[in-house]
């Protein structure tokens, strides 16, 4: 299986309350599951959160992660987001090295992305970009070499209104 | 009406109906104990915590209300986790309440200070530290809620000090009550999916070597009669698994016993050549399926469930409904009936036939000991068995003893049968069957130990004797871990490691006199009786009988661990 079919993307509505999370990723790590990316955040409605979880299939049949996910008495919703139904999006910082020829390419890549530079010195310069999980995986491999360091936050989705 | 949390806790556990709490005090717990001595609530004080969790299950298991123990915080709540673990496993229901540091104490490594909702999470259906006194009549309801309905288990409520001391303003709240509980994320479905209640009926009535494989979701939904009319509808055979021991009267002709590991030859055998399992309130335990792709291999599956993540966990069904027991299997049989039951099916006397021939070829059997020799444990069972009223509970702890219960014992009426079948927990016959008689104090209550067992808890037998319990204890004491020690022959090349327990010490007819029972020994098979009358004639304390039990003895049938339910050895004559 390739890495996308291998995911599947779990939106999870929560109860906004201590331990939460605590419970989520215990009952992963309880049941053998596992969770390629997270993502955790409060809604619009403050007394909710959605968490947004990665979770690799090969480890369990998602039936039976969402199964077992609604059991947990502070977990209020679950959709099974297909890529194709979702929209997604996941942000990226990430520090790169610089040459004068190379930096121009780099600053439009950044407009390109909706980016921005949040520091710079020196030969290094520290851009923040967002996009699709894909994008940024084709952000990062075009640097190559130049990459110092990047931080993800894992993707986050909603459903397509249609 | 102006209280505290204490108080307020008190009052709420008593609007729950609560009668009896299994406990024991302590520091951060202390303020909830002072309102007790005024309450109507009878407590009782354990000599372990361990001992409160499974008195409070055997309470629930007897009586089919939630058992309430309560205790204070760090140790005490570490040494509840083991019954809370065989709570959630067994789906019991139960409320544990633990004291907690006070509110400002908490994450300070304070003393008596454990994790305690981190520690318990992954063995309980829920639980919740409370944060504001105001919370607690609320969290009390949603706990007694979650406990009792949908798939019952353990539910945890940690409460720190300052919320329930009268003497803090951080205990003081209005008191209220709510009228019901509504959790957003919490809402059982009771009632199958009407098509697939018509699929189900369809593969019945077309089935020609049914099983009904009834687990402990038919005791928790109170479907035993349920059950009944289902499997006289259709004389569909019916095997009644570790945990639902009794649901199915094992004097009926249709009842099969116990599949299964240590199950009979015929409910194992009949399971492996069904063509259809109809599944109600069984999990398809590794325990029951032996080496799973070799499991009923031809069959059809029919699972029913209250938790619908138990459909395909195992195995995946052919048709799976989420819902009570009780109410499937009454409009299973009402669909059965709309399609021309029991008039229409086709014929089922070969199976019939087949699997009585199997019952009268592996009928369960042992030899009787040659005189001079130790008791024979399943002779024990049968004097037992056969000289206490029909209805008379019986609890067990772990290992030979409790699978030559299972096996031997005539279990007649649901809710007689109280173990620990999820996580096999060495002692927990003793509290337990403490807790069966403080719910059923009208029945008698035997628990049937194995000397490794009774050693664990062997000490709430003191709790037994001041409280006044008149529980009967029948140790089958052969001085060893007993099947830890048929594994180590049968599998280890009799290499025996660290099973051996001696037969004497402790004295265990001293050690019962001592905690305020009555002690017995006995050796010879003619003295069985005797003891067990003089025993069933004690009403006023504990009895403890030291049953002197031949060790060579082993449980069979067995199917080797990782083995296929096909390759069942019968008995020690069928061993390689």
């Amino acid at each position: 299986m390739s890495p996308a079919t291998r995911h599947h993307i779990l939106s999870v509505l929560v109860e906004n309350k201590p331990g939460v999370l605590a419970r989520v990723s215990g009952l992963f790590a309880r049941r053998g599951f596992n969770i390629f990316s997270l993502a955790v955040a409060p809604t619009d409605d403050p007394t909710r959160s959605r968490i947004t979880i990665v979770v690799d299939v090969e480890s369990a049949p998602l039936e039976q992660i969402t199964k077992q996910l609604d059991k947990l008495i502070n977990v209020l919703q679950i959709d099974e987001l297909a890529p194709i139904d979702a929209v997604e999006r996941e942000l990226m910082i990430v520090t790169v090295t610089v040459s004068p020829e190379s930096k121009p390419e780099l600053l439009s890549l950044t407009e390109e992305y909706s980016g921005a530079v949040l520091d710079e010195s020196g030969d290094r310069i520290t851009v923040s970009l967002g996009g699709t999980p894909e994008a940024l995986d084709a952000f990062t491999s075009r640097m190559g070499a130049a990459v110092v360091a990047y931080q993800r936050t894992g993707r986050i989705a909603l459903p397509r209104i249609n | 009406m102006k209280t505290n949390g204490g108080a307020a806790l008190i009052k709420a556990l008593e609007l729950e109906g609560v009668d009896v709490i299994f406990g024991l005090p302590g520091g951060a717990i202390l303020p909830v104990y002072d309102p007790i001595i005024d309450s109507p609530i009878r407590h009782i004080l354990v000599r372990h915590e361990q001992g409160a969790g499974h008195m409070a299950e055997g309470y629930a298991h007897a009586t089919g209300r939630p058992g309430v123990a309560m205790v204070t915080s760090g140790p005490a709540a570490t040494n509840i986790i083991t019954p809370l673990a065989d709570a959630y496993m067994d789906s019991v229901p139960m409320v544990v309440i633990t004291g907690q540091v006070g509110t400002a104490g908490i994450g300070t490594d304070a003393f008596q200070e454990v994790d305690t909702v981190g520690i318990t999470r992954s063995v309980t259906k829920h639980n919740e530290l409370v944060t504001n006194a105001a919370d607690i009549p609320r969290i009390v309801r949603e706990a007694f809620h979650i406990a009792t309905t949908g798939r019952p288990g353990p539910v945890l409520i940690d409460i720190p000090k300052d919320l329930v001391d009268p003497t803090n303003p951080n205990s003081a709240l209005d008191w209220y009550w709510p009228d019901s509980v509504d959790l957003a994320g919490y809402k059982p479905r009771l009632d199958g999916d009407p098509a697939l209640i018509k699929d189900a009926a369809q593969l019945i009535i077309a089935a020609e070597r049914p099983v009904i494989y009834a687990g402990g979701g038919i005791l928790k939904a109170r479907a035993a009669e349920s059950l009944l009319a289902l499997a006289e509808l259709l004389d569909i055979p019916v095997v009644t698994t570790l945990m639902a021991r009794g649901t199915m009267p094992d004097d009926h002709p249709l009842c099969l016993g116990m599949p299964g590991m240590h199950g009979n030859y015929t409910a194992v055998t009949a399971m492996q050549e069904s063509d259809l399992l109809i599944a109600l309130g069984s999990r398809f335990d590794d325990r029951v399926t032996g080496k799973l792709d070799a499991f009923a291999a031809n069959a059809k599956i029919i699972h029913v469930d209250i938790d619908p993540a138990e459909l395909g966990k195992v195995r995946r069904p052919d048709v799976g409904i989420t819902g009570d027991c009780r109410l499937v299997i009454n409009e299973l049989i009402t669909a059965l009936k709309q399609i021309g039951a029991p008039e229409v099916q086709p014929d089922r006397s070969s199976w019939k036939s087949t699997i009585s021939g199997w019952q009268e070829k592996y009928p369960l059997a042992y030899v009787q000991s040659e005189p001079g020799d130790l008791l024979k444990p399943q002779y024990v069972l049968e004097q037992l068995r056969d000289n206490t009223p029909d209805d008379c509970i019986v609890a067990s702890g772990v290992g030979q003893h409790q699978m030559w219960t299972a096996q031997y014992w005539k279990f007649n009426h649901p809710y007689t049968w109280i173990n620990s079948g999820g996580l096999g927990t060495m002692g927990f016959a003793v509290p337990a069957a403490i807790g069966a008689k403080v719910g059923r104090p009208d029945r008698m209550v035997w628990a049937v130990d194995g000397d490794g067992c009774f050693q664990m808890t062997a000490q709430e037998l003191v709790t037994a004797a001041a409280e006044r319990i008149p529980v009967k204890i029948a140790i089958l004491n052969n001085a060893y871990l007993g099947m830890v020690r048929q594994w180590q022959e049968m599998f280890y090349e009799e290499r025996y490691s660290e099973v051996y327990l001696s037969p004497d010490l402790p004295d265990y007819k001293m050690w019962a006199e001592s905690m305020g029972c009555v002690g017995m020994r006995v050796e010879a098979p003619e003295d069985v009786l005797p003891a067990i009358q003089r025993a069933n004639e004690v009403d006023d304390r504990p009895v403890v009988i030291d049953f002197r039990t031949d060790a060579r003895e082993k449980v069979f049938p067995m199917v080797p661990a990782g083995k296929s339910n096909s390759d069942i050895v019968v008995g020690p004559e069928d061993e390689r």
